[in-house]
């Protein structure tokens, strides 16, 4: 079985998100990036499918600020293949990344493309669903669940309330991962060094096809935060305190 | 402008996102001089249609593969629908089932798609991106668009009641090719606290660290009579069960008070927990959205503020 596994870097949302002088886009000099944690959870899957069925997984990314740092944690995690797409520009909509990635992966073995269900900028739709209908392909997402047999991927869908609905779905096909089936692992610095020095990166041209995102951002705010909280200030005992005498006035008997 | 709501519904009933949508769509319709359009897919399902009475027109599509939701027996249908009903805006719901139909339909009808949103206007769509700290408005160009809308960003009543427009019945696609088979749908497991039924909730996020330290807020939920909830990185992490998850793939509480320990406030938690009637949050950040919607937040360390409380009670 062939597993791709599309991932990307999102900034940071630990950090503080500063915007442009122009108000339309992310002041990216001191920026921070680390990879979607959707798609951690997607590689993670597709490694424990591997694990449990024996797959090739291969990693595909566009080019972007350190991801080939990303790229070799992934093949540190057992990742077989490391692809780059390149030529694609910075910052892509989802729309543009999802042409360019089909137009590579369509020419890939593959039977199943995990991606995660969403990321924190995608501002014109979700990558996985995009990549499906670019490829013609089906798709399911926000999927907390994958197991296959034969040409068939048995998938959870997660609603709200905790609700799951099961699904088949014939190959090959698109799943947004939620959650993997288990916390995506953690590998040392010094196997992602063994990595580098061990693995190669594919670099592959992709071609956006003259897709967009179809709208342009007239601006970018922080939203206004309402009344906002009543702050607590002190040593940690009087907030403590406080906090109790809150818990109190709301008529709970402690 | 036409603008089409998509309709949610769900174990036969119109979700309330659905009456937001309508309530958005009549305003803005009314204010371009054009049709507000519900579309409604299922299976013997024709009862639900007088729920959207708000809409001037509603059109019904049956479908024994409507039955469940079906992200591609529902996608193929809109695709053949939709662009019959001159849309100038196409309103989706941002929910796991609306997350599944609106980028599909942008690349199936070449119509761009602007997600997350909790504003509109006839010539603007805004996203609530990373994580809810910053807001993206879009300019719509001429021409239709798809807005994917999140839950909770209209006023649903808005959209309740109406008129009283037939309801047109078009014929289903040809779904003999389909790939994606409903097998079952299954509910949470109980057993476990219900936290849908707590005066008290203690809720920790991603500021735990590990799972390990659960244990601390753990203990202050004992000492307070109530129960430990959490944000969605704490499940998907196996830490806590599902039955624990507050939010929009969560539960939706509504406990008197509510103790935010380490929780940064995205949209998707909101949510679950804007209804509490007390919001306490603990955060290092100064700049964690949560702090926009508590009542009373502190900055200091969950690890000192949290072992405190358990102290002092």
């Amino acid at each position: 079985m062939n597993i791709i596994v599309s991932i990307k870097q999102v900034p940071d949302l630990v950090e503080e998100l500063e915007i442009a002088a122009s108000g339309k886009e992310l002041n990216r000099e001191w920026l921070k990036y680390k990879i979607n944690e959707f798609d951690d959870h997607a590689l993670e899957e597709a490694l424990c499918l591997k694990e449990t069925l024996g797959a090739t997984v291969t990693v595909i990314a566009l080019d972007g600020e350190d991801i080939d740092k990303v790229l070799f944690t992934a093949a540190a995690k057992e990742a077989d293949k490391l692809v780059k797409v390149t030529g694609v520009g910075d910052n892509p909509s989802s729309h543009e990344a999802a042409k360019a990635l089909a137009g590579v992966i369509s020419g890939m073995p593959c039977d199943l493309i995990l991606t995660g269900v969403q990321a924190a900028d995608d501002r014109d739709g979700q990558l996985g669903v995009l990549l499906a209908h670019y490829l013609g392909v089906p798709h399911v997402s926000v999927v907390t669940g994958v197991s296959v047999a034969g040409n068939t991927a048995t998938v959870h869908k997660e609603y709200g309330g905790g609700v799951i609905a099961e699904f088949e779905v014939s190959l090959p096909a698109v799943l947004g991962i939620q959650a993997a089936r288990q916390t995506p692992r953690y590998v040392p610095v010094a196997r992602v060094r063994q990595a580098m020095r061990a693995a190669t990166i594919d670099e592959v041209g992709g071609n956006t096809g003259g897709v967009s995102a179809g709208t342009s951002i007239s601006r970018m705010f922080k939203p206004e935060s309402g009344a906002g909280a009543q702050m607590l200030e002190g040593a940690p005992a009087d907030i403590a305190a406080k906090i109790v005498g809150i818990i109190r006035e709301k008529g709970i008997k402690v | 402008m036409n603008i089409i709501v998509i309709a949610e519904h769900f174990k036969n009933s119109i979700e309330d996102i659905t009456f937001e949508m309508l309530g958005k769509g009549k305003e803005l319709a009314g204010a371009t001089g054009g049709q507000l359009i519900a579309v409604l897919l299922g299976n013997d399902a024709k009862a639900l249609a007088d729920n959207l009475r708000a809409a001037a027109r509603i059109v019904y599509c049956d479908s024994p593969h409507f039955a469940e939701f079906n992200p591609e027996a529902y996608g193929k249908a809109l695709a053949a629908i939709v662009p019959g009903l001159s849309p100038g805006m196409i309103l989706v719901a941002n929910t796991s089932a609306g997350m599944d139909l609106a980028a599909g339909l942008s690349v199936d009808l070449g119509i761009p798609l602007v997600a997350y949103a909790n504003a509109i206007t006839a010539g603007s769509a805004t996203s609530q991106l990373y994580g809810g700290k910053v807001n993206v408005e879009s300019a719509l160009a001429a021409g239709p668009v798809i807005i994917a809308v999140l839950p909770g960003s209209f006023a649903a009543d808005a959209g309740k009641g109406g008129g009283a427009p037939a309801v047109e019945a078009v014929a289903a696609p040809d779904f003999s090719s389909l790939k994606t088979r409903f097998n079952k749908r299954m509910e949470p497991e109980s057993g476990d606290v219900d936290i849908t039924q707590q005066d008290v909730l203690v809720s920790v996020g991603r500021g735990i660290q590990n799972e390990e330290n659960l244990a601390i807020v753990q203990a202050l939920a004992d000492k307070l009579g109530g129960a430990l909830a959490s944000s969605r990185p704490i499940v998907d992490n196996k830490w806590l069960p599902k039955t624990r998850q507050v939010g929009k793939s969560g539960l939706k509480v509504k406990p008197k008070v509510y103790l935010a320990v380490g929780i940064s406030g995205a949209p998707e938690h909101w949510e679950g927990m804007k209804d509490a009637e007390c919001i306490i949050a603990i955060n290092v950040d100064p700049k964690a959205p949560i702090f926009g919607f508590a009542h009373y937040g502190t900055t200091a360390d969950l690890f000192d503020v949290v072992p405190a409380i358990t102290a002092a009670i």
